[in-house]
Formats: structure tokens, C-alpha cells, sequence
């Protein structure tokens, strides 16, 4: 075990090697570039024994990424953004082809217009695309799923290809305590590279071939039939990391005082720390609420969803993404499991920290104290798009949001 | 214990390395740290920040610290060009590379420690592209100033920055200006 003070992606770079990977192809785009920087200088100067392949973009990377691993080598790559816009189409390749790989995602805005921070409109797009997606509160927490996701992606009941997230810049660039355990602990917990095929020059095998539609179907409804098997692979992985390096999550959640409590809120990335230290405070003053942090966004906690929404007075789901026309990701994502709910809490979806707009734990304070004071007013209210101001901008947003338009037209 | 810290600096000044150096100081004293720069655009010259944050216990926020505890500032030029007062807690200790006769309007109850630390890289030679090293010195004088770490924790932390000649300099950097602290107003 040693402790490194170091950056998220650097955090990053050490779970690659940590899991031996083999073939690292990968563009550089802000704010991902220092990982595959990292892992280059790594490979340069002979501490991992892996092939990094330079491509002209991230299209080409990911491609790489696919054909290296198809033929049987653990690989991996990251990308941000645009970077993953550009390589959406190969997304889908990979995880049609049933083969595992590891991605990072380092979430950031998605221009026009420019705009290199934190938001989760880039993971988010990939939400639909067959790969497991994972975000990261803490560095701790990016080296631990980063290190996981190799054994999940390559379990046998799940063959698919995983996503780490963690959030440009408040993860990517800041450097904090990262325990990184024995090479021979995680030698011995990490089995050797499994997949359900390797393509050599000998075995014959054709991928992306022309399949009938009744195959097509079959093959859609394998992956959904992994993802929901990946649930109990996921909370096995948690659970036995615990024990064997100390650190366990609580699976496709992580509930911080959300057992019992009235309130409660959902939320995903850097900024639930930021919520949960507001969370505290609210605590000590005698408000019942607690924390629901999603770590996992595909497969989608609906048990523990469900369970949260069923025995809570209300909920607020914080977005850092929008689906435009349509509402935030997390929330629209809870709200599916409408039908099968016992009881209907008070919701408040809310839209905050869009291009990495700087939120505070005053602020989450502030926003979750409002709520439970107008639930407890009004009792149970669906307000599922709740644009929030930022404190430290107040004057300068006002105008520009929702319900402050009338003045400002009329002026 | 938890104390925030604000590094104003000029880009490639080494604030933001300062800041990392100061975070892994408090991880080898068994403390929580973080450490992080300004998110923003940043160029050589203009006036930059990094952040850090030191705590006994684990560190749950990631937002940007707004009123720090603590500002370091390693250019004295920056107080005609930034809030630097205003980046500080009423109570707050500013530490700045400037002469020991340096005065500067402060808020009411906050404290000024001044060292020369340009003074002391020229002594050493510290000279990087014609740019005096100041962010190792700085850091002994915000130890003297703050006893947030010790100074060998600092020392410990450069060594394993720079190690060899670079890094025995740079310590030595830190020594002289732990040494040579005082405080101003």
C-alpha cells in the first residue's frame, strides 16, 4: 500500500497499470490529455510493458482500442467531449461486438459555444449504447472503479465495455490522497484477460458481419439480459474489493445517510461531496435528509431507486446535464420507475453547474433546505425543472432564467 | 482542524505546484489535502491562483474556495493588480514574497508575513529562464507563518519533487526563508 498525492487522471493512469493493460490508443483532448500523457511516460520508461498506438483522432482511437482487444489484449483508452462525440459511432461498435474495454470518460461541456469544464451531457449521450457507465465522486474513488471496471467489463456474465467518468478539472486536475494497494494484491485479485472471442489471423472470425434480423434482435436482447446480470457482478466486485483492499461503495449507489431519511437527494460526480457536506449540516440542525450518490448510470439502480422514492417525503435530483425539450438525466431516469411506486414524494428536479458553473455546499444548503421547507409548506409538488442560480452570480444570471424573462422583455 | 489556502501567483511562477507540493506535505503528516488550479485560462505573466485545502479529516467538497484561510502571494506587484485582501477571511494571515519593509493596506484584522524570497533564489541561483525560483521559499515562509505542516514535511515533500542537486537547492530555498519570515502588519 502507498499513499500518492496526485491528480485524478494521474489516478487514473496508475489503475491502467495497476491492471496491466496491454494496448493504450488514444487522442489527446483537454481536459483527458495528462492520462494517456501519464501512461505514455509510464510505457517510456519501461514501468508498463504496453503498446501505446498514436492515432490521427479519436474515431481511429477507439478503433484501435476495439481491434486490440478483440485480438485478445487487455487495452484501454480516454477521451472527453468532443472526443467522445467523435468517437460515438465506434462506441456502439464495441459493445455490438461483446468486447470488453475500459474507457475513461473525463466529463466536460460540449461546445458551441467553447467551453473546456465540468458537465455531463458527454457521458450522459453515450447512456443508451450498451456500455456500462460509472461516474466518480473523489481520486480515491477514480482509481478503485478504474481498477474495477477491467474485472467487470471482462466478466463472463457481462462482456461489456465500461466507462469510468470523473469530472474535468474539479477530479482531472486536482490532486489529492490516492491509496494504491500492492501490485501482488491486485495481481492475484485481477484474473488473467477473459472475452467471449479473440480474432487471430487463424481463427476465421468475421466481426460487424451482416446478421439476419431475428439474430439482430436475439443480440439486442443478450446485452440488455448482461447489463442486469452486470448489477449482481458489480455489487459481488464492490463487496469483495472491500474486504480484500478496504474500500467497498455500496454497489450502483452510495447511500449517505439515505436509509431512513425523509429528504433525500440524488445526485452523480465530484459535487456530491459538496452536497453531502451540506447534507451534514442540515443534519445537525435537525432536518431528516440524506444522500443517494449515483455511481452507476448504466445499468440503472432501479431497486434502489424505487426503494428511495417509495419511503421518501421528497426528493431532489441535481442535474449537470439537460436533455433539451426534455428534463435532467438522473431524474428522468428515477422518474421510469413511476408505475411500480407505492407512494409519489414531492420532486424537484433541478438544473445547476452547466460548463462547469462553480457550485458550492452553501448553495446545495440553501437549494435542499428550500425544498424541505416548501414540501413541509405545501406538501407533495412535481417541479421537475428548477433552473438554479448561481449564489456567486446572482445579478448577472437573473435575468436570463426562466421566470425572470417577463421583466426583462418588458424592459 | 481545516484550513484553506489561496496561491496568487503569475502563470509560470509555480503557484500551482507550490500548492501540490504543500498538499503532499500534510499527506505525509497523515492529513487530508487537496490541491488545485484555478480553472481557467492561464497565461505566463498574467496573474494566476491555485487552491489548497488542509484537514484532519477527510475532505468531502470539491468547489472553489471563494474566502481562503490563508493567501500566499508570490509577486508583491500582484497587490496593485488583484483583490488579494479580498480573497482572505477577516481574520486571515496573508503570506507574501516581498522586502521586510513592505507595506500594503491589509483588512482590518488580518496579518502580513513578508520574506524576500526573490532575494533568496538569487542567492541560490535558483533561476529558471531568467525567472527567480520562488514557490519552494515561499512555502518555508507560509510553514513560519502558519505552522499548517512542519518544515520538514515540506523539505521531505521537494526532495521527492526534485530529487538530487535541484531539490537539495530548493530545500535549502525554504530553510532560508523559514528562517527569515517576519511579519509585517
Amino acid at each position: 500500500m502507498a499513499i500518492k498525492t496526485i491528480t485524478g487522471n494521474k489516478a487514473v493512469a496508475h489503475a491502467a497499470k495497476a491492471a496491466r493493460v496491454k494496448v493504450i490508443a488514444a487522442y489527446p483532448i483537454t481536459p483527458q490529455t495528462t492520462i494517456v500523457e501519464t501512461l505514455a511516460e509510464m510505457t517510456e520508461h519501461g514501468e508498463l510493458d504496453a503498446k501505446m498506438i498514436r492515432v490521427e483522432s479519436e474515431h481511429s482511437a477507439l478503433a484501435a482500442t476495439l481491434g486490440a482487444a478483440a485480438a485478445g489484449a487487455r487495452s484501454f483508452t480516454a477521451t472527453s467531449s468532443h472526443g467522445l462525440l467523435l468517437m460515438h459511432e465506434v462506441v456502439w461498435w464495441t459493445s455490438g461486438a461483446r468486447i470488453p474495454v475500459v474507457m475513461s470518460v473525463v466529463t466536460r461541456a460540449i461546445g458551441p459555444p467553447w467551453n473546456i469544464h465540468v458537465d455531463h451531457n458527454d457521458i450522459w449521450d453515450q447512456r443508451d449504447s450498451g456500455w456500462i457507465i460509472s461516474i466518480a465522486e473523489n481520486n480515491q474513488e477514480v482509481f478503485d472503479l478504474t481498477l474495477q471496471a477491467f474485472k467487470i467489463s471482462e466478466d463472463p456474465r457481462v462482456y461489456l465495455p465500461m466507462i469510468v467518468g470523473l469530472d474535468g478539472f474539479i477530479l482531472s486536475h486536482t490532486v489529492a490522497p490516492v491509496d494504491i494497494p500492492e501490485q501482488e494484491k491486485i495481481d492475484n485479485w485481477l484474473p488473467e484477460r477473459r472475452q467471449p472471442y479473440v480474432i487471430t489471423p487463424e481463427s476465421g472470425i468475421v466481426m460487424g458481419n451482416l446478421a439476419t434480423d431475428e439474430n439482430y434482435y436475439m443480440m439486442r436482447y443478450s446485452i440488455q439480459a448482461a447489463m442486469v446480470e452486470a448489477k449482481n457482478v458489480i455489487k459481488e466486485i464492490d463487496s469483495e474489493y472491500g474486504e480484500i483492499f478496504g474500500r467497498s461503495y455500496g454497489g450502483l449507489v452510495e447511500c449517505f445517510h439515505c436509509d431512513n431519511a425523509d429528504y433525500n437527494i440524488v445526485i452523480a460526480g465530484s459535487w456530491s461531496g459538496d452536497a453531502k457536506e451540506a447534507v451534514l449540516k442540515l443534519r445537525e440542525e435537525g432536518y431528516d435528509v440524506g444522500v443517494m450518490r449515483v455511481r452507476y448510470f448504466r445499468p440503472w439502480p432501479d431497486e434502489e431507486m424505487r426503494g428511495l422514492l417509495s419511503r421518501s417525503k421528497g426528493v431532489l435530483f441535481i442535474d449537470r446535464s439537460i436533455s433539451f425539450g426534455g428534463k435532467g438525466h438522473l431524474m428522468t431516469e428515477a422518474l421510469t420507475n413511476l408505475p411500480a411506486l407505492a407512494n409519489l414524494p414531492a420532486v424537484r428536479g433541478v438544473i445547476a453547474g452547466l460548463g462547469g458553473v462553480d457550485v458550492v455546499a452553501e448553495e446545495f444548503y440553501e437549494l435542499t433546505k428550500k425544498f424541505i421547507e416548501e414540501v413541509e409548506e405545501k406538501g407533495r409538488f412535481y417541479d421537475p425543472l428548477y433552473w438554479h442560480i448561481p449564489m456567486v452570480h446572482r445579478e448577472k444570471y437573473k435575468p436570463r432564467l426562466p421566470g425572470y424573462e417577463l421583466t426583462c422583455y418588458k424592459r | 482542524m481545516y484550513v484553506e489556502i489561496v496561491f496568487h501567483g503569475r502563470g509560470g511562477q509555480g503557484g500551482v505546484t507550490a500548492a501540490n507540493i504543500l498538499a503532499g506535505a500534510a499527506v505525509r503528516e497523515g492529513k487530508w489535502s487537496q490541491s488545485f488550479p484555478h480553472f481557467g485560462a492561464e497565461r505566463r505573466g498574467a496573474p494566476v491562483r491555485a487552491y489548497a485545502r488542509i484537514s484532519d479529516q477527510p475532505i468531502l467538497r470539491h468547489s472553489q474556495i471563494t474566502k481562503a484561510d490563508v493567501s500566499v502571494v508570490l509577486d508583491d506587484e500582484l497587490f496593485s493588480l488583484v483583490d488579494i485582501a479580498g480573497s482572505v477571511k477577516d481574520n486571515g494571515v496573508i503570506v507574501a514574497n516581498a522586502p521586510s519593509d513592505f507595506t500594503v493596506k491589509v483588512g482590518g484584522s488580518q496579518s502580513l508575513y513578508c520574506v524576500n524570497a526573490t532575494e533568496i533564489a538569487r542567492e541560490l541561483k535558483l533561476i529558471v529562464a531568467g525567472w527567480p525560483v520562488v514557490n519552494t521559499s515561499i512555502l518555508g515562509a507560509l510553514v513560519k507563518a502558519t505552522s499548517i505542516v512542519s518544515l520538514d514535511s515540506i523539505i521531505a515533500e521537494i526532495g521527492s519533487y526534485w530529487p538530487g542537486k535541484p531539490g537539495e537547492l530548493n530545500a535549502e530555498a525554504a530553510r532560508r526563508a523559514f528562517e527569515r519570515t517576519v511579519k509585517c502588519i
